[in-house]
């Protein structure tokens, strides 16, 4: 002990009072973590990156922005323009935005393709259902910051849903609003949850990652790990391939920053708010497509609302409304095809999301927006029940190592 | 002083209920009460403030819009359409069978004077502007957003909009002046 350097020693001291370097340690060092995991796994962490950088830069641009209907507009300007680099802090948190998204949605994919919400993840699963609705309003009101045209008829579009509710619909709206239109205290309020609550999304990803850190990982074969030959440490092995993957984010998500970084957006955003003219197309950010498509589907003011918050809540449900007890779709011959049937739908729908509602684009809006609830009310229960899944194998290690060569393990919590 | 914490024994009721129940409850239900009352500024702060909702009517000057022409002017933050309707467009909103609206309403409940139309220029359906002199109806309005067609009446005919454009309170005050709220 006496030999331990001055700077260990203080470290122990510290950690003795306030464990943190255990817990860091415990969760991202030596965590045992399947040795199977594919990049699929990889978007978790990326999530988690992207919101920091949203973060960083959100707290820089919040120091040159002005939120007032006077002046929001050109004080966007002068970050583009005057301030320092303010050009490349608001290009990374808009596209930072739209990465954010891309993220999470393969991060959910890779959930529902390989049955990650399945006993014992559902609290997992949810804490991410609630991260994706705090993304997006937290995406919502800062689209509204700019105070651009699509700021504003975005803001009034999304704050109208509410009048739908019967009764007290218009009184909410109103409330929501703090006058009779979207104005300077819609704007003022916007800002302050814009600034909020990416604050309780680490709130809640805090919470996603305690519960994932009770069982542990899900894995491409979606079976427990039966003891340390299924298992690596996290580090070095898992936070190598993270940063790899990390650095492919960034060629991607720096591309759009300086070859097209309004590529996502729209030109009407840059003209600025006008209560008096509805721009002659609207559309959301594509990110909400899907959504907006079901919203447009109905014909019925009502129904179409409830349509569209019903897609966000009868994912929640998936973990009872999924009969089959095999998690991973590698082993369920049918849920395989029907898993890439909902890909596709929600590709389809976003389409349909970004066209205006007629014709073709509205036929098909309706046909998927029945099949995506069909998919999660119907089909998931019955394949569950009918489907023959192949056989597991009877460890992660088995099909890696065939003859069972324990050697070429790195055991570390064996003992613990 | 008298009773110690072995009085859990004096039940108040008989069925095991005791005087801890009881402070329990009482507590619980007083610190409901004042959450709910704490919350109230909190909620309330966010609805239209009294200089708001004080925001005065808007008067209008009709004598410079000829027949076939509308102008937009802003209430309480809002566009109202004030439209000189020819008569072509009062007969198409006059000849309409009630019982074909999904809201119905006769054009005469809707326009004071036929030949002026005054409308809140909002959709019902999720509050974007209807533009003049489109959709499938001659002289009414078309709703960009999610395409709601409005007829020369201002009235909701096709389209996911579920009631009829607002006619807001105005009174003329005299031939050529008309003051909207
Ligand atoms: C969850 C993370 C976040 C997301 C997804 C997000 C998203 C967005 C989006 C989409 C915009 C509109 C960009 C544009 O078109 O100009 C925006 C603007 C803005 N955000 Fe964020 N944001 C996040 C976190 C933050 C944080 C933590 C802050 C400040 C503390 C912040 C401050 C701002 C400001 C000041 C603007 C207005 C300037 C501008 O429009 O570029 N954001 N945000
Ligand atoms: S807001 Fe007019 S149709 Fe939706």
């Amino acid at each position: 002990m006496s030999n331990d350097s001055v700077g260990k020693r203080v470290v122990q001291w510290f950690d003795h009072r306030l464990p943190l370097v255990t817990f860091v340690n415990h969760s991202l060092v030596e965590y045992p973590a399947p040795r199977n995991l594919s990049y699929w796994w990889t978007f978790g962490s990326l999530a988690g990156i992207v919101l920091v950088l949203q973060i960083v830069t959100g707290i820089v641009l919040a120091m040159h922005y002005t939120p007032h209907v006077d002046m929001a507009f050109v004080s966007v300007e002068r970050i583009m323009r005057d301030v320092n680099y303010g050009w490349l802090i608001r290009y990374m948190h808009a596209n930072g935005g739209s990465a954010f998204f891309a993220v999470v949605y393969i991060h959910i994919y890779r959930g529902l393709y390989y049955g990650s919400y399945k006993d014992p993840r559902e609290v997992l699963w949810w804490m991410g259902l609630i991260i994706l609705i705090l993304m997006m309003m937290n995406a919502f009101t800062g689209y509204v910051l700019p105070w651009g045209q699509m700021s504003f008829w975005a803001a009034t579009v999304i704050t109208n849903l509410f009048s739908a509710i019967p009764l007290v619909g218009d009184s909410i709206v109103t409330w929501l609003w703090g006058g009779y239109a979207v104005g300077n205290p819609a704007l003022n309020r916007f800002y302050s949850l814009h600034y909020l609550l990416p604050f309780l999304l680490v709130a809640v990803v805090f919470l996603h990652l305690w519960a994932l850190h009770t069982f542990g990982s899900n894995n491409p074969l979606g079976i427990d790990a039966k003891g340390p030959q299924d298992q690596i440490p996290f580090h070095p092995y898992y936070t190598v391939k993270d940063l790899f993957g990390l650095g492919v984010l960034m060629i991607v998500l720096l591309a759009f920053v300086f070859f097209a970084p309004n590529f996502l957006g729209h030109p009407d955003n840059y003209i600025p708010a006008n209560p008096l003219v509805t721009p002659a197309h609207i559309v959301p950010e594509w990110y909400f497509l899907p959504f907006y498509a079901i919203l447009r589907s109905v014909p019925d003011k009502l129904l179409g609302v409830v349509l569209m918050f019903g897609s966000l809540a009868v994912p929640f449900l998936l973990p009872w409304l999924d009969t089959s007890k095999v998690r991973s779709a590698t082993f369920r011959p049918i849920y395989k095809q029907v898993f890439w049937f909902l890909v596709v739908d929600g590709i389809v729908l976003g389409w349909c999301g970004s066209q205006p509602p007629e014709g073709i684009a509205l036929i098909l809006a309706r046909i998927s927006t029945a099949y995506y609830f069909l998919h999660f009310l119907v089909l998931m229960p019955l394949i569950g029940m009918i489907e023959k899944p192949r056989p597991l194998p009877t460890s992660i290690a088995e099909p890696v190592l065939k003859g069972g060569d324990a050697a070429a393990t790195a055991p570390t919590r064996g003992r613990s | 002083m008298a009773e110690t914490p072995a009085a859990s024994a004096d039940s108040v009721g008989g069925d095991g209920e005791t005087r801890r129940d009881f402070l329990y409850i009482a507590t619980g239900a007083v610190g409901t009460v004042g959450v709910l009352a704490a919350m109230w500024p909190l909620i309330h702060q966010m609805n239209p403030s009294k200089a708001v909702l004080a925001l005065a009517s808007t008067e209008v000057d009709l004598s410079g819009i000829e027949e076939g022409e509308s102008v937009t002017v802003v209430w309480r933050g809002k566009p109202v359409f004030v439209r000189h309707r020819t008569a072509e467009e009062i007969a198409a909103a006059v000849d309409v069978d009630l019982a074909d609206l999904p809201d119905p309403q006769a054009d005469a409940e809707r326009a004071e004077k036929p030949e002026w139309l005054i409308l809140v220029g909002i959709c019902t359906h999720l509050g974007c502007v209807p533009i003049g002199n489109q959709g499938d109806f001659a002289g009414g309005w078309f709703c960009p957003c999610h395409g709601s067609h409005y007829d020369s009446s201002g009235r909701i005919r096709i389209g996911p909009a579920p009631v009829n454009l607002e006619v807001p309170d105005y009174v003329y005050l005299d031939e050529t002046t008309v003051r909207i709220g």
